[in-house]
């Protein structure tokens, strides 16, 4: 699929091209789920290979029992290396979410910077948009910096940047799919109206998805399976990374018009040999 | 008396039991982790100083691997 947008008049600098997030700066526009490694050795090889600097994290009933040496993420992950960003996977309904981010508030000692998303579906996993905006509402009021994860519809990515969230994440395709960008015209839009970051949640299933996503002027990308899920997981965390810094480079730099043809070869038409 | 943690029922002896004192029993000294009893945080600086009664419901929370 080849689409990549034309931008002219790109007034963003490239020398600091930080990604700013509820007012902090990023030089990694790679975001990277933590779930479904081999191992917590993996996971840190695979996120090392990224060069992320925000991790997403799930919040779970922790194991009661025979569990005292067990070894836990936050150890090959420390929060004074990373920036955590708990979300709300598995949540069905506005309150469940906002009740797992104010404990992962308290575990993580007044962290504010969230990924909210509440799910509509068990089989698909699409979002449920409108226990969405009820939790972002609330979360918001709560003083919470508001990740949000949604569907590509660019008035409900509207509506979560009005009620204050700090970012809107919509999906390229369904989590998990492996699908890449299914709709990039609605991407566009979205970008194109947002005063806040875009960032592609989802559906990510290789480096030339995540290249599209920042060509089309996404912020930042967020993925985990199409690393955790890959065959050798640390060496595509590093296709990754240099996908998203190739597709940002190219959106900055602004591509070539797109024509048919063009009558206007590379190679000088005058001095020929006769 | 009896508290439900984690959705499973525990049994413990005596009264008077801190949320502190609770963590030691289960082997969770040292480890991040957020609880929530009936509903409610507990904010970790009032762990020492919340008591547990028979029939209370708690929520103890860690973080995880996830996307």
């Amino acid at each position: 699929m080849a689409v990549v947008k034309s931008v002219e008049g790109n007034e963003e600098n490239h020398m600091n091209d930080d990604l700013i997030i509820a007012g902090k700066a990023y030089q990694s526009r790679l975001l990277v789920g933590t779930g479904k490694y081999k191992d917590f050795t993996e996971t840190r090889a695979a996120i090392d290979a990224s060069g992320a600097q925000i991790v997403t994290v799930a919040i779970r009933r922790t194991n009661i029992g025979q569990t005292a040496g067990e070894p836990s993420l936050l150890e090959y992950l420390p929060p004074e290396e990373f920036t955590y960003l708990p979300n709300t996977a598995g949540c069905y309904s506005a309150d469940d979410a906002v009740r797992t981010l104010r404990l992962a508030r308290e575990l993580l000692d007044g962290h504010k910077l969230v990924k909210l998303e509440v799910l509509g579906d068990p089989k698909t996993l699409f979002p449920n948009v409108i226990e969405t905006i009820a939790a972002a509402k609330t979360l918001v009021k709560d003083g919470f910096d508001v990740m949000v994860y949604t569907s590509d519809d660019p008035i409900i990515a509207k509506q979560l940047e009005e009620i204050g969230c700090c970012a809107v994440m919509p999906l390229a395709s369904l989590i998990g799919s492996g699908m890449g960008i299914l709709n990039p015209w609605n991407l566009q839009i979205i970008i194109e109206n947002a005063k806040i970051p875009v960032l592609v949640d989802a559906g990510i299933g290789s480096a030339a998805d995540a290249a599209v996503a920042m060509e089309l002027g996404c912020h930042g990308v967020l993925m985990n399976t199409a690393i955790a899920g890959a065959r050798d997981p640390v060496m595509m965390a590093g296709a990754m990374k240099k996908a998203i810094e190739a597709g940002r480079e190219s959106y900055l730099a602004g591509r070539m018009a797109k024509k048919l043809y063009s009558a206007a070869p590379s190679s000088p038409t005058t001095g020929m040999i006769s | 008396m009896k508290i439900l943690i984690n959705g499973n029922i525990k049994q413990f002896n005596g009264e008077n039991m801190t949320i502190s004192a609770l963590v030691v029993t289960l082997n969770l000294v040292g480890k991040r982790l957020a609880i929530e009893k009936n509903g409610e945080i507990v904010p970790r600086n009032q762990f020492d100083a919340v008591l547990l009664s028979d029939g209370d419901k708690l929520e103890i929370v860690g973080a995880v691997g996830g996307g």
